[in-house]
């Protein structure tokens, strides 16, 4: 286990290297950073004075060097669209926003997709079983942004429900829906097929057989064996909220996360931002990967870490 | 991405379509009762069309997509209007359903465009995005699971180590941020987009070769003499035909998701270019006076996605001769227990 652990983790800081790196070299190719700086009107000297204050000036490599240098140290440099402040403090300031969204979103998704995958297979073809099925299918083809939009027309327009942004909990319920209604489709797949298989096994034949009762195998026996497969994809799908999905949920709802941020820091050209970000970002995914196998190692003994 | 479940790895494309799988049993089942000849026979003399027949959701998502695919191959011969034309005094026409006319079968959005003009190029825009990426990360992560499952050692060490790094990469950002860099236009969207994409065919092509690898057939190609090119893409290659190709249409599907949301958050396509996302986000910004200029788009991606997966469903019935045989084996179960061969 813990060689196993320590194995993922450099398997991690090579992912966080190689995409940091990317970043740097693909952020380095967008137009001149100081043209969104400065205002039109700021002349020759200044804009030279601010691009060899900020390194721009250098070589990649130097650049990337001292860069290297200071992400060890977490200094991140500043943003420069929030006026000089620093890019790490301007991203944790963001980042509980989405984890809130993202937190919600996934518990929504873990609370439901389970019992529907579950009741979806205890009779496959029958009429609950298609109407989950369909409504699953439904659900994965609709581009999320798509989803958020009707989910805020029927709610805030017609209804007049809720108003959205910045305050109590009840705002964070339709945003949060709207991160999980495509893992719930997809979740609740997994759930079913995984369960369907656990029901025809030879196991479950015999417990039937010795007499358990249905309710117990059904919630102990296959469901602790389903959820081998549903612990990998439960963990990609919080990855890919974190590292995605969310983004487009904050534009749809005006959420003031992460993903809102890293859209302006792209627009504005903000470098030491979107580095900041990414770095994050891929920490994140590194560690939720980590955790996805220790979870599957909980979950099914017999797997060897 | 984890060695642990090797088996599992996306199982979730898969697994959601071999559910419908049980309808289809069922219309099929039917259809023999009344028609008393064995199934076999109805399926060798009808062929896959016969397949597709008897798949009723599978026939509607044909018919679709036929449909979508002449509107928008077709699109400037058949679309009422260019995409970009029409002046303010042509905005916001209503649609045929609420009072409009037949000129705007659809209405016009707020700078005067009409929509199903729009629609039609739109489609025809996301589309070939679409193919060009299914084919362009297809090839290249093919040929790559191939060399990386046939060489195996340091050769397969590396290249899964690779597709493991690219994997754990937060997409979505990173498209962005390339996408910001090379510029908004198809061809940046394409390589952004295959750049992503190419690692789901790396590992289900290299889970294919390393079984298919210890076959005595392979052996025996490469006992007389073939060369390694040769047993890669003559002997082993036609193994994945069936899985490959199924994945290939889900990742159609997914691609067009990826298009819409990338041109939805206003870095994708720009102006005077359309695709299906960039109508999506113009009407972002009418969303709560005319929010239909929002939903035509979304319910037309949807539509696709939709049928799309459909599609996926009856051609893994279709070019997997196992999956056939299996659905008569057993009942109920046969769907959920099939999904491995075409997700790993």
């Amino acid at each position: 286990m813990g060689r196993y652990l320590s194995q993922r983790l450099g398997q991690g800081i090579v992912v966080i290297l190689g995409v940091t790196t990317l970043v740097f070299v693909v952020t380095r190719m967008i137009g001149d950073p100081v043209n969104f700086i400065l205002p039109l009107s700021a002349s020759e000297e200044q804009r030279a004075a601010l691009r060899s204050d900020l390194g721009f000036d250098r070589s990649i490599l130097s650049q990337f060097g001292s860069f290297l240098r200071d992400a060890v140290r977490l200094d991140f440099g500043n943003s420069t669209y929030f006026r000089n402040e620093d890019a790490l403090d301007v991203v944790m300031r963001f980042l509980p926003k989405t984890l809130q969204l993202a937190a919600a979103g996934m518990v929504m998704a873990l609370l439901l997709s389970v019992p529907l995958g579950a009741i979806a297979a205890l009779r496959p073809g029958g009429l609950l079983d298609k109407f989950l099925v369909t409504l699953s299918l439904i659900g994965l083809a609709t581009p999320q942004f798509f989803l958020g939009q009707v989910i805020l027309l029927l709610t805030s327009v017609k209804f007049n429900l809720v108003q959205f942004g910045d305050g109590p909990w009840t705002h964070l319920i339709f945003p949060a829906l709207t991160l999980a209604l495509p893992a719930i489709g997809r979740l609740t797949m997994v759930t079913r097929s995984a369960m369907i298989d656990e029901l025809n096994s030879q196991y479950v034949k015999a417990a039937r057989a010795k007499g358990v009762a249905a309710r117990r195998i059904v919630g102990v026996h296959a469901l602790r064996n389903a959820a081998i497969p549903f612990v990998t994809l439960f963990g990609w799908e919080v990855i890919r909220a974190l590292a995605g999905y969310t983004l487009v949920v904050e534009a749809v709802f005006d959420w003031p996360g992460l993903g809102d941020l890293a859209i302006l820091a792209i627009r504005e050209r903000d470098f030491f931002l979107i580095q900041t970000i990414v770095f994050i970002v891929a920490i994140m995914v590194v560690l939720i990967n980590i955790a996805i196998d220790v979870a599957y190692k909980i979950v099914d003994p017999r797997v060897k870490l | 991405m984890s060695e642990a479940n090797p088996r599992r790895a996306g199982a979730t494309a898969t697994d959601e379509f071999s559910a419908r799988q049980q309808e289809v049993d069922e219309a099929r089942a039917s259809e023999e009762g009344q028609e008393g000849r064995p199934y076999e026979l109805r399926a060798a003399t009808q062929g896959i069309f016969g397949e597709l027949r008897a798949d009723k959701a599978g026939l509607l998502a044909a018919i679709f997509l036929t449909i979508v695919l002449i509107g928008a191959v077709f699109a400037p011969w058949l679309a009422p209007q260019g995409p970009v034309e029409g002046n303010p005094s042509t905005a916001s026409i209503d649609p045929i359903w609420a009072g409009g006319t037949w000129a705007h079968v659809l209405g016009t959005d707020a700078q005067g465009y009409d929509v199903l003009s729009r629609l039609m190029y739109g489609a025809r825009t996301t589309l070939l995005i679409g193919f060009a990426v299914v084919l362009i990360a297809g090839l290249f992560g093919v040929t790559l699971g191939l060399i990386a499952g046939y060489r195996g050692g340091r050769t397969d060490r590396w290249l899964m180590r690779w597709v493991d790094v690219q994997v754990a990469f937060p997409g979505l950002l990173i498209a962005l941020i390339m996408i910001a860099v090379l510029g908004p236009s198809k061809t940046s969207l394409i390589f952004v987009l295959s750049f992503n994409g190419w690692m789901v065919y790396a590992r289900m092509t290299r889970g294919v070769v390393l079984a298919a690898k210890e076959r005595p057939y392979v052996e025996a190609a490469e006992m007389v003499g073939c060369r390694p090119r040769r047993v890669m893409f003559v002997h082993i290659l036609p193994n994945l035909t069936s899985s490959l190709v199924t994945l290939a249409v889900l990742e159609f599907a997914r691609i067009i998701l990826a298009e819409a949301t990338l041109s939805f958050l206003g870095l994708g396509l720009q102006f005077p270019e359309v695709s299906l996302g960039v109508m999506a986000n113009g009407g972002r910004d009418s969303f709560f006076s005319l929010p239909r200029l929002a939903i035509i788009p979304g319910v037309v991606i949807t539509l696709i996605v939709l049928a799309v997966n459909f599609l996926a469903s009856w051609l893994r019935v279709v070019f997997d001769p196992q999956e056939r045989e299996k659905r008569f084996a057993a009942g109920a179960t046969t769907a959920a227990t099939t999904v491995e061969g075409a997700a790993t």
